[in-house]
């Protein structure tokens, strides 16, 4: 019998850009699922007379105030590391090591600004999880994407590290990372639009 | 077939304790082993309660084993463990020892991710049950423990969409060279389809019982506490979903069964468009509730632009699945015709368990026709064991078929056979009563207290049966597996002389798979590589 050495590994075709791409799809199910219930939700209440607005529904309790200045940044924030994570990999596809770095240390800069928004408006808000269902819902939704954004902070720090560990051969991390945020970028869009606009 | 050892050691797993490389051993034939061992040790639990549940529906005014509260944690546990504990291990072990074989890769994609996914199943399966024990489950009196309870199904969950995750990137990414998607073996490809299946509907799930969750332990205010935890996630053990879970295995079906018969399958084009179809019943995930027919108004064409507004999400999460079904059975139907099979227990397990899909997808159509009354009846019960019996029939037959290339040694083929039939019978006893009690309107969800017109001890007494029965041939089946394992004929590389790549490498096979890079010119590489020089590996 002979022992033969393995074969060479065939090269993986983008493994990780791919496997990015649909763990921002199951990302999307997700968030998309949650604000669909909160829809559900919003519409089985009953209307009542708003002094501003008119006739609304009773959804979100009226002494509930939406911290509307960081919740529009917040979303100018993902706008921007957007950006930042496509600079990115415009960098690392040239070899520019320095501009990948200060890209990847931008967007992790930005995303934790990002981070810090949410924090500051679960605190302006006030809200307490037990007064209600808008209330358990507001955390659990908010709550879940804010698992999303450190996974994507996280990301961020292993894609700097990686590639910049490796020299400049590992693009596709930083592509792939940008494809997170970009998903990211979408989902709270959405969430912004259903939460914090509509109400 | 294979003349060269191609059995080299790999990450000095040598050098550790069996028990080490088990716990750590990120190798997708590890991880598979793992899940199928555990799978059968769920099916156990699950069909003993299974018998527990439907003995205690025999005198429904009498005789009583459980007290109320028990007998409903019990009736919840039995579905969780044989869904959740059962039909998901078994399938993706399968899914994750043979995939990557089936697509000639050196292993899986992310396989710590994998590996990974393996834990969080097991950990939230096994706090689930702990939750159960404590009285936490659907309608459970304990708070803590329903809370328990839901945070261990976000955790098994987030371990399905691990492995999930896996298996998809692995048949986008790591296909030999020339195997295109629509060229990878049918089991390779409905494990594709069945796995984004699960990574667009698991989150579904994830993001309700996080909801759930958060609701319970702070407000109970807007999901009915722990009396609407089935309401909410009631949907993913219940049709269609278990058919999402399913098909992989249709998959087996279709690679198996021609070669068993020595011939090719006809239309696999249209093989693959019909596991497509029944993925459509992922689509219950997003409806997050049952879709039925009311088919309002007199005659045919009064309110026929309501009724067709009706029969649209009807077809697609009822009929279209059920399409799909009866594609796959066409397929097999034709490939029969076309010579004369080997009858083996691979081949039976297939045609048997798919069958049985079939009728647990025909009679929820059914279910769902609100004309038919059977809404909030058992017969829901027996669509649910006929499409789940099926599902592990035919997971029974995977093993059979791919175990000697998991383990090596083949699993006693004459021993095998008449338990495919057995469990065949085992399911038509399980199921059919049930549904014909669930036209004498026999509840769902009560276990006593109930009565109505006819022999209402004898459906629930057969069904006890045909548990016990499916009991003693999951029995004798692990029985033949742990024989074959320990002691089994050594079964060499190509036992079942087979077409796809997973038989041209040695049994079991190394670390690494293969020790050569194949390159693919057809849906049959191995058939090709015999045709044209008789050496592989």
């Amino acid at each position: 019998m002979l022992a033969l050495p393995p074969a060479p590994q065939q090269a993986p075709k983008r493994q990780l850009f791919v496997g990015t791409a649909l763990a921002s799809a199951a990302g999307t199910m997700l968030l998309g699922g949650m604000l669909a219930v909160w829809l559900q939700f919003r519409a089985d209440a009953p209307y009542r007379e708003s002094a501003r607005r008119g006739l609304i529904k009773d959804w979100m309790p009226e002494k509930i105030v939406v911290p509307e200045v960081a919740a529009n940044m917040m979303l100018i924030a993902f706008f921007v590391v957007c950006i930042m994570a496509q600079w990115a990999v415009w960098s690392a596809k040239r070899g520019d090591r320095t501009h990948t770095a200060m890209a990847l240390g931008m967007s992790a800069l930005i995303g934790l600004a990002a981070l810090n928004s949410q924090v500051f408006i679960w605190t302006q808000m006030g809200v307490v999880a037990r007064d209600g269902a808008f209330h358990s819902m507001f955390y659990a939704v908010t709550g879940a994407f804010m698992v999303l954004l450190v996974a994507g902070l996280v990301y961020t720090a292993v894609a700097a590290f990686r590639y910049l560990g490796r020299g400049t051969s590992d693009v596709q991390i930083v592509s792939a990372h940008a494809l997170y945020w970009y998903f990211l970028t979408a989902a709270f869009s959405a969430l912004w639009f259903v939460v914090y606009v509509q109400k | 077939m294979t003349s060269i050892d191609t059995h080299h050691a790999v990450d000095g797993a040598a050098s550790q304790p069996a028990v080490a490389t088990w716990l750590t051993s990120a190798d997708h034939k590890h991880v598979g082993r793992l899940f199928i061992g555990s799978g059968l040790v769920g099916l156990l639990g699950g069909l003993v309660l299974a018998v527990l549940v439907a003995v205690e529906r025999i005198d429904a005014e009498g005789f009583q084993l459980l007290d109320e509260s028990t007998a409903s944690q019990v009736l919840a546990a039995a579905r969780l463990l044989l869904t959740f504990g059962a039909v998901v291990p078994l399938v993706l072990g399968m899914v994750v020892a043979i995939v990557p074989l089936q697509l000639g890769a050196r292993s899986i994609s992310f396989p710590r991710l994998a590996a990974t996914g393996f834990w969080f199943w097991l950990t939230g399966l096994g706090l689930a049950v702990a939750s159960i024990i404590g009285n936490g489950g659907p309608g459970g009196g304990e708070a803590e423990m329903v809370d328990l309870y839901l945070a261990a199904l976000v955790v098994l969950a987030l371990g399905g969409l691990m492995v999930a995750g896996s298996v998809a990137t692995t048949a986008l990414t790591s296909r030999a060279p020339g195997m295109g998607l629509l060229r990878a073996p049918l089991f390779a490809w409905s494990s594709f389809v069945g796995s984004v299946a699960l990574l667009l509907s698991l989150p579904v799930f994830i993001g309700t019982n996080v909801y759930l969750y958060v609701d319970h332990r702070y407000a109970r205010a807007g999901f009915g506490g722990n009396m609407g935890v089935n309401h909410w996630i009631g949907w993913s053990l219940s049709q269609p979903f278990t058919y999402v879970l399913a098909i992989p295995l249709l998959g087996f079906v279709l690679d198996a069964i021609p070669v068993m018969n020595r011939s090719r399958l006809p239309q696999r084009a249209a093989a693959n468009v019909a596991v497509g179809l029944v993925a459509v019943g992922l689509l219950a995930a997003t409806t997050q509730s049952a879709v039925t027919l009311p088919w309002e108004g007199d005659g045919f064409f009064s309110g026929l632009g309501t009724k067709i507004a009706d029969l649209l999400p009807f077809a697609l999460l009822n009929l279209v699945p059920l399409l799909g079904l009866l594609g796959v059975l066409g397929g097999v139907a034709l490939t029969l015709k076309s010579a004369k099979p080997r009858v083996a227990s691979p081949l039976v397990f297939a045609v048997l368990g798919l069958l049985t899909i079939l009728l647990g997808a025909a009679s929820n159509v059914v279910y769902a026709v609100q004309d038919a009354g059977l809404a909030g009846t058992i017969f829901e019960a027996g669509s649910y064991v006929a499409v789940t019996f099926g599902t592990v029939t035919l997971a029974f037959g995977a093993i059979a078929y791919w175990g000697p290339k998991v383990w090596g040694r083949r699993v006693p083929d004459k021993a095998a056979l008449p338990l495919a039939l057995l469990a065949f019978v085992a399911t038509a006893l399980g199921s059919l009563p049930y549904m014909v009690a669930g036209f004498a309107d026999q509840p769902a969800g009560v276990l006593d207290g109930f009565s109505y017109g006819g022999p209402q001890e004898l459906w629930n007494a057969l069904t006890a049966i045909g548990f016990v029965l499916m009991l003693l041939v999951s029995l004798a089946f692990i029985g033949l597996i742990a024989k074959s394992f320990t002691g089994g004929e050594v079964a060499g590389d190509d036992p079942w002389d087979g077409t796809t790549l997973e038989w041209a490498t040695s049994s079991p096979p190394p670390a690494d798979n293969f020790s050569e890079v194949i390159v693919v010119g057809s849906e049959y590489p191995l058939a090709d590589m015999k045709n044209s020089s008789g050496k592989v590996g």
